[in-house]
């Protein structure tokens, strides 16, 4: 790595290490929430937010902006996490996660929360969207891009290969489309509940520029975002990200693997000594 | 009863694509489609969408004039919907068309999600509502008010004619927020130029007076009403019409002007389920506001209808102009 390289990796590192710590801030407030997610998605969140994306943090509407759709709306405190760190949510409303009248709900909707272009958690929607969007902005001669961010057990959705096919069908290459592989949905192991493999064969069967990579591998992360953005084809792109749940705490990581990981009251705080542990190591 | 009613009529096949207009009646083609047309060339944030059914809901006048303007998303009403509101999104304004059973049963969660719950602009334009096709239930669009009176921000349509669609796609279109909107497609019946007739979003409007009976009625029923109205004038029953084209949200104040008027058998009459349409709404409205004249239903069973040619299933369930003159002689004994 060049000394450029080596810096941008410190610098997004150093924000993905932020998006955790506000994941697990924000679990401590509730007890609970998707931070198993939260913490899995971080890397590629940095990577979004604060290497590939154009957007304003004072003005989220800007028409000139990167839209972002969180169709997989539990990881929404992965995206408030991220979006605090933009300083598009001020920080102070981190405490509000999922309280009352906060604007920080613990399912993502798009009425809410500056910064969430849609209302996700009735899954396998955000890809249907992302295709209106992206047709929507080549309407409007924008170069803006579109990024979802779904999971695998959306796959399990009819509509996300009506999606996948219609961006294809038209050459939606404003579409980058990223699919968190962690392999866990609410009755278990992606894989088992349905079998979704060999998926860069489908995805690019479907048409899509496709690139599979380790999703906690910061510097893959870094590659795949600007191959995507540079691809000169006139194809949607595809990053179908491999990642590990409770990534940046090394007992969360290890613990018996659920969609929805348990930590007690106690151990937020373990989480975050943790969490500090790995990234002064 | 009518002459057209006195022989008998000639039945038609169960296709999907049955007229409702019947033998001899004025009709306007594809109101629908032009209508869009000319308001796409006052408004170029219109866009044209449709699931593999733009023939069949009129849209090709659109694609044709505007192709740069429209999309076909293929046989996906769930991508039809979705996609819509992420154009709507982006500043435009989209008519998404399929028939009223995808729209309404397949792809309610997208539209609630993705359209309403964001209250975004997106008209949703659906042929064959009710019983206007004798292809059986995978066709038959009996619930869909039901299911669209109750998502939040969706305004719902049920126009009776041409000459109602074609005033009601500038009207939708100005309002903000998303809309349902039942449509006639083909050769529509036009009949209410004659009662110098305007629709105005959200207003119901007394077509005709009448001292028995008041007929309150959306979409193809207020048609059918106004046959009524005529054929029991013969036989000295004066029935009044009062024509509720926007199902939500409701012109109470007028519906409750007009059944609060006492002696007067309250008729509701639509071209759907009794449960969760017109009919119930009334009731409600009525209800709260502690006026209660006698209160009937003319509406569909709450059941799967029968495949069959439309004039038949329209006199076995009820909806036609004789079973239904007779059903209303009956109730006044």
């Amino acid at each position: 790595m060049d000394s450029s390289v080596t810096a941008t990796h410190a610098h997004l590192a150093e924000r993905a290490y932020h998006i955790r710590r506000n994941a697990l801030l924000m679990g401590e407030v509730q007890g609970q929430g998707y931070v198993g997610q939260a913490l899995d998605i971080a890397d590629v969140l940095a990577v979004a937010y604060f290497h590939a994306m154009d957007y304003r943090p004072d003005d989220p509407e800007w028409d000139g902006r990167d839209r972002f759709l969180l169709s997989n709306g539990h990881y929404a405190i992965a995206l408030y996490a991220a979006l605090i760190e933009a300083g598009i949510v001020p920080q102070e409303e981190l405490e509000t996660y999922g309280s009352d009248d906060s604007r920080l709900p613990m399912s993502g909707m798009a009425s809410y929360t500056p910064g969430m272009e849609m209302s996700g958690g009735s899954l396998g929607q955000g890809l249907t969207i992302a295709v209106g969007h992206a047709l929507g902005l080549k309407r409007k001669g924008s170069k803006s891009f579109v990024y979802t961010l779904f999971s695998d057990g959306e796959l399990d959705e009819g509509a996300v290969w009506e999606a996948l096919m219609s961006a294809a069908h038209w050459q939606l290459d404003n579409m980058i489309a990223i699919v968190d592989i962690n392999n866990q949905q609410a009755d278990g192991p992606s894989s088992q509940v349905m079998a979704f493999e060999p998926l860069v064969d489908k995805m690019e069967a479907f048409g899509w520029f496709t690139q599979r990579i380790d999703g906690n591998d910061l510097a893959a992360v870094i590659r795949a975002f600007d191959a995507a953005r540079e691809h000169p084809g006139r194809q949607p792109r595809m990053i179908i990200a491999d990642t590990r749940m409770g990534c940046g705490v090394p007992f969360l990581e290890a613990r018996e693997k659920n969609h929805f990981i348990r930590v007690d009251a106690h151990e937020w705080q373990l989480a975050l000594e943790a969490l500090d542990a790995g990234r002064t190591a | 009863m009518s002459t057209a009613a006195a022989q008998k009529p000639k039945l038609k096949t169960s296709a999907m694509i049955a007229s409702i207009a019947a033998e001899g009646q004025r009709t306007k083609s594809a109101p629908f489609g032009h209508a869009l047309v000319e308001l796409a060339g006052a408004r170029p944030d219109v866009i044209g969408m449709t699931a593999d059914l733009g023939k069949y809901t009129d849209l090709h006048l659109f694609a044709k004039a505007y192709p740069e303007r429209y999309y076909q998303m293929g046989m996906a009403e769930q991508l039809l919907m979705g996609a819509a509101a992420g154009l709507a999104k982006e500043g435009a304004l989209p008519f998404a068309t399929t028939y009223a059973v995808f729209a309404s049963r397949r792809a309610y969660d997208f539209i609630h999600q993705t359209i309403a719950e964001d209250d975004l602009n997106v008209k949703i334009v659906c042929a064959l509502p009710g019983l206007t096709t004798g292809y059986g239930p995978s066709h038959q669009a009996t619930e869909d008010l039901a299911l669209f009176r109750a998502m939040p921000n969706m305004t719902v349509i049920d126009p009776c004619d041409a000459l109602e669609i074609e005033q009601a796609v500038p009207a939708i279109a100005a309002h903000k927020g998303p809309v349902y909107m039942r449509l006639l497609r083909g050769n529509v019946p036009l009949l209410l130029d004659e009662y110098d007739y305007k629709f105005e979003l959200g207003k119901a409007k007394l077509l005709r007076d009448g001292r028995d009976v008041l007929v309150i009625s959306s979409g193809i029923m207020t048609m059918r009403a106004l046959e009524v109205a005529q054929a029991l004038a013969d036989d000295r029953v004066d029935v009044g019409v009062l024509h509720v084209p926007t199902i939500k949200p409701l012109d109470i104040a007028t519906i409750l002007r007009e059944a609060g008027r006492s002696g007067r058998l309250v008729v509701v009459a639509e071209n759907h389920t009794t449960i969760g349409g017109l009919g119930e709404a009334v009731a409600t409205a009525l209800l709260s506001a502690g006026v209660t004249p006698p209160f009937r239903q003319i509406a569909l069973p709450d059941a799967f209808l029968d495949a069959g040619a439309l004039p038949t299933l329209h006199e076995r369930y009820g909806i036609s102009t004789e079973a239904m003159a007779k059903t209303i002689k009956g109730w006044l004994g």
